[in-house]
């Protein structure tokens, strides 16, 4: 069985890797990156939301100063932007570590209202500070100058470098899951009194987790920067933004390694599909559909994708042996 | 005190008596079962496109667009509550979370697509116009919609203190076993509490429509508001909601009369965060 199962996963990785050249058209280029890309922020999310279990909504703040301080290194010193995404992480775990002391008291509700709250109450300043180019936003370079711009025409080099950097978030949760820590951080999710009663510094790594989960939520806004070259705050800080993390992860399965890369390979031709078939009303559809999904994933099955194909692979593996016993 | 920010303060009292009216709701529920509804903004929006629908589609009067959002709401609450909050209830916490967000999802944007994202009110003067009290100039709409909300919020409070039906909500929510063993049906209580507070959300929806222009997004601010509210008043306490609605109302008024417009949330979302860090609990709730 494991020999078969490490097939399935090779072919599908080379698929990943052949997919800009057996799709090579504008529209399909462009959605293979869009999809790597939510799924690079939807398994940010998942270290914070899906292993330690605390539902932020408030995601887009870090997406939002990963998008914005490229632009704005630009902006001020014509410096390429990409030089900009470390500068962006920095601030974002300044800000998760602000954040996060006090919100870390919360519990279950009241943390994702918080988180809310904060993330809104940032786009709202963001929206009305002329110097980060208020609610107009920020534009990047308008013609690549050197390579380092990163500005191509074909989104094939985005793919990649999207996929490089996926592979990177994927590779550090899969660590994670297996250390010490990831065993924390399930313990803090399954019940934060008894992880504590056990000895589990429930604060201190309730703050890795959010700053792992910033770190990488920084760089998957800074890559849609680098990728569209033009940022406002609806589109980067706005809870859209926050919300689709979290529908992308619970639809795959919040919590597993690869839920938010299904979740992304689903939703994300899903909205792209409805925005170009029903035009700019398209948004409308897409979310009343996101809305409606997302319901259905509550309501009948909170595990997600993952967690369904896992009942449909034990239940693959009974039946010989009970065919067997039939016989 | 200069007679401007009399009428600032008065017009964010008034303002603040429509939030204490649908934040009534949303505690009423978080109380009973511990559980937020992240749509319940959503549900004053669908209360002011009834008002809009009622008197401009329809062209009914002014009497008919109370009833007919707490009629549609109430229905909407209780199948909302069968359908979807019964069965995620004792689920993961990501499932309730979920819930609610997929809802108010759903909800804008089958709005948005009805309605479209302009902005629509309803007939200019169909409450009248401006009434001047020594020389305070009050909004007529403002002043109904203010004076109906304070009504109804204290009557949701008489309601769950003085009567029957009342008791036994209190009952369900203070403990659902013991209400159970004494012949109360906690299911019933929860589905008629997700009615009333839809309802409420409803009417305040329908009150606000003769204030404020009308448009398919704006449920993401009110149910913020709503939060804030209920945080302040403390989680399950309809008075608490009403006192922190009208000092919310007020806050608002004054930070945008001093500050300008845009601070108007900004100060409200900066108290609530300050307010989830010290006293989780609320002003009157008990930890």
């Amino acid at each position: 069985m494991g020999g078969r199962l490490a097939l399935l996963a090779l072919a599908a990785a080379a698929m990943i890797v052949a997919y800009p050249l057996v799709f090579s058209g504008a529209f399909m280029g462009r959605l293979g990156a869009l999809v790597l890309l939510s799924a690079i922020g939807a398994s940010a999310w998942n270290i914070l939301g899906g292993y330690a279990g605390q539902i932020s909504v408030g995601h887009a703040m870090f997406y939002g100063i990963g998008a914005y301080v490229p632009l704005m290194v630009y902006k001020l010193w014509e410096l390429p932007p990409v030089a900009g995404v470390p500068v962006a992480v920095v601030f974002s775990l300044v800000v998760a570590i602000l954040i996060g002391f006090p919100t870390f008291r919360l519990v279950g509700h009241y943390f994702s209202m918080a988180t809310i709250a904060v993330a809104e109450l940032i786009r709202i300043v963001i929206s009305n500070w002329d110097f980060v180019g208020g609610a107009i936003g920020l534009m990047g370079p308008a013609t690549s100058r050197t390579v380092l711009d990163l500005s191509f025409k074909s989104s094939v080099p985005y793919y990649y470098l999207f996929l490089a950097v996926l592979a990177v978030v994927l590779g550090v949760t899969w660590h994670l899951e297996r250390s010490r820590m990831g065993y924390y951080l399930r313990a803090i999710k399954a019940g934060e009194r008894a992880a504590r009663s056990l000895g589990v510094p429930v604060r201190r790594y309730k703050l890795f987790a959010l700053l792992l989960s910033a770190g990488f939520t920084s760089v998957a806004g800074s890559l849609y920067a680098l990728m569209i070259g033009f940022v406002d705050p609806d589109s980067v800080f706005g809870l859209l933004i926050s919300v689709e993390m979290i529908i992308v992860a619970a639809l795959g399965g919040a919590g597993t390694l690869f839920g938010p890369l299904i979740g992304a390979a689903i939703l994300v031709p899903l909205r792209e599909f409805t925005n170009s078939a029903f035009g700019g009303g398209g948004s409308g559809i897409t979310y009343i559909l996101f809305g409606g999904i997302i319901m259905l994933i509550a309501r009948f099955e909170p595990g997600g994708l993952m967690e369904i194909g896992r009942r449909a692979a034990a239940l693959f593996k009974r039946r010989p042996r009970e065919a067997a016993r039939v016989a | 005190m200069t007679l401007t920010l009399v009428q600032v303060i008065v017009s964010g009292l008034l303002v603040g008596a429509v939030y204490a009216l649908f934040s009534s709701g949303l505690t009423l529920i978080w109380g009973m079962m511990n559980v937020i509804n992240f749509g319940h903004g959503d549900f004053v929006m669908v209360g002011m496109y009834t008002a809009f629908v009622v008197m401009v589609w329809l062209h009914g009067g002014v009497g008919w667009v109370g009833p007919a959002a707490a009629v549609l709401l109430f229905g909407l609450g209780v199948t909302v509550y069968y359908g979807l909050i019964r069965p995620v209830m004792r689920g993961p916490m990501l499932a309730q979370i979920l819930s609610t967000f997929g809802l108010a999802l759903f909800i804008r944007y089958t709005a948005f697509w009805i309605f479209s994202a302009k902005f629509v009110t309803l007939p200019e003067g169909a409450l009248g116009g401006t009434l001047d009290v020594g020389g305070i100039y009050l909004d007529v709409p403002q002043l109904i919609a203010g004076l109906v909300a304070i009504v109804l919020t204290l009557g949701m409070y008489l309601l769950l203190t003085h009567t029957r039906v009342g008791s036994q909500l209190l009952a369900v929510s203070e403990d659902r076993n013991a209400a159970m063993l004494m012949g109360i049906r906690p299911d019933r209580m929860q589905a008629l509490a997700w009615g009333l507070a839809s309802a409420a959300a409803g009417i305040a929806g329908a009150l606000m429509a003769a204030i404020y222009p009308i448009s398919p997004t704006i449920g993401e601010t009110l149910a913020l508001t709503a939060f804030v509210v209920v945080t302040f008043g403390g989680f399950g306490s309809v008075p608490g909601a009403l006192v922190a609605g009208l000092m919310i109302g007020v806050v608002q008024a004054l930070s945008a009369y001093w500050f300008g417009p845009i601070y108007r949330d900004v100060a409200v979302y900066t108290i609530f965060v300050l307010m989830l860090w010290v006293r989780p609990q609320g002003l009157l709730g008990t930890a």
